[in-house]
């Protein structure tokens, strides 16, 4: 392992001035004419071809007919992905090649579907939900350029790890202040800034994964040598024991006092995941399980509405649980949906995904699933699983430790976002809520997820940036 | 830090596979059972959207799905209600199909087997999905004239082509109206419902094919003269003891003649005679000597006991077994437990009609395809031959002089040999009589064999009589079908 991580944050190479990265990239674009990028650009004409189609086909089978004006805003979005494009092809040139077409396209099929769902309740304007979608999806896109643009360097990240863990705390508690607080469908994870209500729960997971690298890195040698030893297993000192603490209570705090089972196992893992990869520590990952699942139990022996939840996961179908408020109407109508779209799905606008309830966000699989079928649900999958590899690689080639467990924390909460949320829709585990990454409605989320996204592309630049750095006069 | 990574990896791995695993059993192994559960409104809705096929009575439709607002996209609507209520049912919400639309169901939503490729195909063309429209063997002329016919008696018509088991009417009353019970309106469609099971005068029976069935009363001995010559132990002239009265063996109960006079004069009267005049005591007498199980055989090939698809499902008509003497005998005129459904009186004539050939009766004449295409088309099926030709032809023309000289006399078509028979069943003490007629003309190539029955006497209790109420019903039934 490197021991890179030592070095001061913001003095890693040449490119660090202006005119340096300006020479740099000039001199890195003669050498490889952009292949990465060109690949990119078809993948995105690609998902554009597809974004498109799926408005398209949605209206038609919804209304029998398209809309110009709706298709010509999604295009303008399509402007907004070249952008972003372009300033790879300067600012990053080597970044991941994939990672931007696979996220523009899993929005695309999101809006798609978002705004299928609007056609049938018939909002149309700012009252619809697809509408906004687009909106957001631009403002998203923007803070991402704006991500890549600022951010030439990660490692500025690693300094500012303890403010980080101070936004992310206080974004995950900000909705239990009163005034500000908002309860949705009884969880308590928005708040309202005037204008519109935002979940800062999903920016915090950001926030977060930046703590727990910076932390992490810094502090592995001494949380994965010192501690005893009991059967086998190195377990931490209580001093050392102070970072965890705190994220376990922030963790059941959220579980508590803002009743989302969803966000806090999310948080939680994340962070679990992050500290096994850096310390190599199993002791650790047992008793942070230990931890969680003890206060899981005693939530849903205590909590009403986690013993509702675990109910309607393991029965169903008894029409008691069906009936009973909190039950498993949800679920077992979007099973219904999902099993009406079968192998080929019924096709855009042609199924009744409208009868399940919060089709548009936490349902949006179910709904998918019940308009392309299997085999769209499965390329869904796939390509969330694609995206996650990707930022497994810089994880596994990245350069410096700082960088690789930061793709590794960002791409872990993806996947397990993407777990939590279908895994809840599919039964695999009990339905909790939270938003499906990239193709749920709701600005935050997607403020969150492209920003993530313009993480992952500038740490990959970096995977391919760096040796040829190194072998350059 | 990489190896730890790889087993990350592995972990993100088996999370994703869960969820390939979970989707692939809810859409593909679970999804049948899914699709099927009753709280499952997409079937429903589906079932709905999908543009419903027509039921066609000679091109036209008489249940046909008429695009609307709703979310349901189509209104099934039926133009001529009551008269064809019997032949294609209600189609409800989601309180059951009954008739030609519950039995044809698959067909007409466009999900049965054999439309399968064509469901295929309009996933890839985009094309909506389309029901099969089925056409009936309903011919509206006489289906009208029996409507007409039967005025407003209780009671059923049935008339049958012998020569393909076609059904040409299918009359029942007091009729209902589908289009009540096919509104969106889920709870006025129970109301309805309700109201109309309580109905006393049972309006959604299908008189002809189920309901509480009927004793058949004289109609009966045409198929006891059939076995009895059939089996080769009687002739038409053969002559049987003709006393007035009849004690029942091991019982106190007397057999009686209609009107309690002496059938025929004589002493003796032969079968034919028997068979014309309508006379119960020879014919208890006749039975006693076949016996139950050779009876038994014969009403089996005429379809007693058996349920038949056409494509509802029929009541089996009920020819009792382990009878003792006196019950015997009292069936062997119609009476004691015989049970029957009007359409299976239809068939024995129908039968004999067709040189002792058995049709199997069916309503559809073919199903076809949105684009035309024949999914199932006319078929005439042979359900069995009850009696040989030889006995066919004796009973015809036993039946004939029974409408030109006998007790079925007011069944008479000037210038047609017409074969009848008729009944009057008793119900028991006080109980207004069933009365009924069977037959078929031309007696020398029979167009349509019919049967009909009105309950409560015609109005009339027990002052009335088969030859009185039924006949001159039956006789226009068979004008109209002669008259084609």
């Amino acid at each position: 392992m490197p021991p890179n991580v030592s070095l001061p944050a913001g003095r890693t190479g040449p490119n660090d001035t202006g005119a340096g990265t300006l020479t740099s990239s000039i001199r890195i674009r003669l050498r490889t004419p952009a292949r990465l990028r060109n690949l990119e650009l078809f993948l995105l004409v690609l998902a554009g071809a597809l974004g498109l189609g799926a408005m398209a086909l949605g209206q038609l089978g919804m209304t029998g007919e398209t809309d110009a004006g709706i298709l010509w805003s999604f295009a303008i979005l399509g402007v907004f992905v070249l952008a972003f494009h372009v300033v790879l092809r300067v600012v990053a040139p080597n970044a991941d090649p994939f990672i931007l077409p696979i996220v523009s396209t899993l929005n695309g099929i999101g809006i798609g579907m978002i705004y299928r769902l609007d056609l049938y309740s018939g909002t149309t304007g700012w009252a619809s939900d697809g509408v906004r979608q687009i909106v957001w999806t631009a403002i998203a896109i923007a803070a991402a350029i704006a991500v890549v643009i600022a951010f030439r360097n990660h490692r500025v990240l690693q300094r500012y790890r303890y403010i980080a863990m101070f936004i992310g705390i206080v974004l995950l508690l900000l909705p239990l202040l009163p005034g500000i607080g908002r309860e949705v469908n009884g969880a308590r994870v928005w708040i309202n800034i005037g204008v519109a209500s935002f979940q800062p729960g999903e920016l915090a997971k950001i926030a977060l994964a930046v703590f727990f690298a910076g932390y992490l890195v810094t502090a592995r040698d001494t949380l994965s040598l010192v501690g005893k030893k009991v059967l086998g297993i190195r377990f931490p000192r209580m001093r050392d024991l102070g970072p965890i603490l705190v994220i376990w209570a922030a963790a059941m705090a959220v579980l508590v006092f803002q009743r989302d089972l969803g966000t806090s196992l999310l948080y939680f893992g994340l962070f679990l995941v992050m500290l096994y990869v850096a310390t190599a520590r199993v002791g650790w990952i047992i008793l942070g399980l230990v931890l969680f699942i003890g206060g899981a139990v005693v939530a849903s022996q205590t909590l009403g509405y986690v013993n509702g939840r675990f109910n309607a996961w393991l029965d169903a179908f008894n029409p008691a649980v069906y009936d009973s408020v909190g039950g498993s109407y949800q679920l077992v109508q979007g099973l219904f949906g999902m099993a009406s779209g079968g192998l080929l799905g019924n096709g855009w606008g042609l199924g009744r995904p409208d009868l399940t309830p919060l089709a548009k966000s936490d349902y949006i699989f179910a709904a998918l699933g019940e308009e392309l079928g299997l085999a769209g649900v499965f390329a869904i999958l796939a390509l969330m699983l694609i995206l996650v590899s990707r930022g497994f690689r810089i994880g596994f080639n990245g350069q410096d430790d700082f960088g690789r467990l930061l793709a590794v924390g960002l791409s872990f909460v993806i996947a397990l976002q993407v777990f939590i949320v279908i895994g809840g829709v599919t039964r695999v585990i009990p339905l909790t809520g939270l938003t499906t990454p990239f193709l749920a409605a709701g600005g935050s989320s997607l403020l969150a997820n492209w920003v993530i996204a313009a993480l992952l592309l500038r740490l990959s630049d970096t995977v391919r940036n760096q040796p040829r750095v190194v072998v350059s006069p | 830090m990489t190896r730890e990574l790889r087993r990350l990896s592995i972990a993100v791995l088996i999370m994703f596979l869960a969820l390939f695993t979970s989707t692939t059993i809810i859409q593909v192994v679970q999804a049948d059972e899914l699709r099927n559960d009753p709280r499952n409104a997409r079937t429903l809705y589906s079932s709905y959207s999908a543009e419903r096929g027509p039921i066609l009575v000679d091109g036209t439709p008489i249940a046909q799905s008429v695009p609307d607002d709703s979310q349901y996209k189509f209104q099934r609507v039926y133009p001529s209600p009551e008269l064809y209520a019997p032949i294609t049912g209600y189609f409800t919400l989601n309180q059951g199909n009954s008739g030609l639309e519950g039995a044809l169901n698959d067909y007409l939503t466009g999900t049965s087997n054999a439309q399968f490729l064509d469901q295929i195909t309009a996933i890839f063309t985009g094309q909506n999905p389309k029901g099969a429209s089925v056409e009936t063997t309903i011919d509206p002329v006489v289906q009208q004239a029996a409507w007409d016919a039967l005025g407003d008696q209780s009671g059923a018509i049935i008339a049958i082509e012998p020569s393909s088991g076609a059904i040409l009417a299918m009359v029942s009353k007091p009729s209902y109206d589908p289009n009540a019970l096919a509104q969106h309106d889920t709870s006025a469609v129970i109301q309805t419902y309700q109201a109309l099971n309580a109905d006393p005068a049972n309006p959604l029976y299908n008189r002809t094919i189920g309901g509480n069935l009927y004793h058949p009363g004289s109609v009966f001995k045409v198929l006891m003269a059939a076995a009895a010559i059939d089996s080769g132990e009687f002739a038409p002239e053969t002559q049987i003891p003709n006393p007035p009265q009849l004690q029942l063996p091991q019982s106190s109960s007397i057999v009686t003649n209609a009107g309690g006079s002496l059938c025929g004069g004589g002493e003796t009267v032969s079968l034919a005679d028997a068979l014309r005049l309508s006379c119960n005591i020879p014919f208890a007498q006749v039975g006693a000597q076949l016996g139950e199980a050779t009876i038994s055989d014969y009403a089996k090939a005429f379809g007693f006991g058996e349920s038949l698809e056409i494509p509802m499902s029929t009541t089996a008509s009920v020819y009792p077994s382990d009878m003792d003497q006196a019950h015997l005998m009292l069936s062997s005129f119609g009476q004691g437990d015989d049970r029957v459904t009007p359409l299976q009186i239809a068939m024995i004539s129908a039968a004999i009609a067709n040189g002792g050939t058995l049709m199997v009766p069916t309503l559809v004449e073919s199903i076809n395809a949105p684009d035309l295409s024949e999914i199932k088309g006319p078929s005439a099926e042979v359900y069995s031959q009850p009696v040989t030709a030889q006995t066919a032809e004796l009973v015809k023309q036993m039946m004939v002089a029974g409408v030109s000289n006998g007790a079925a006399s007011n069944a008479r078509i000037d210038g047609v040999d017409v074969a009848g028979k008729t009944g009057t069943a008793e119900n028991g003490e006080g109980e207004p009589y069933t009365l009924w007629f069977t037959g078929f003309a031309p007696a020398d190539d029979p167009k349509v064999a019919v049967a009909v029955v009105v309950e409560n006497g015609g109005g009339r209790g027990q002052n009335a009589f088969g030859n009185q109420i039924a006949a001159p019903i039956a006789k226009r039934v068979l004008e109209a079908v002669l008259s084609r």
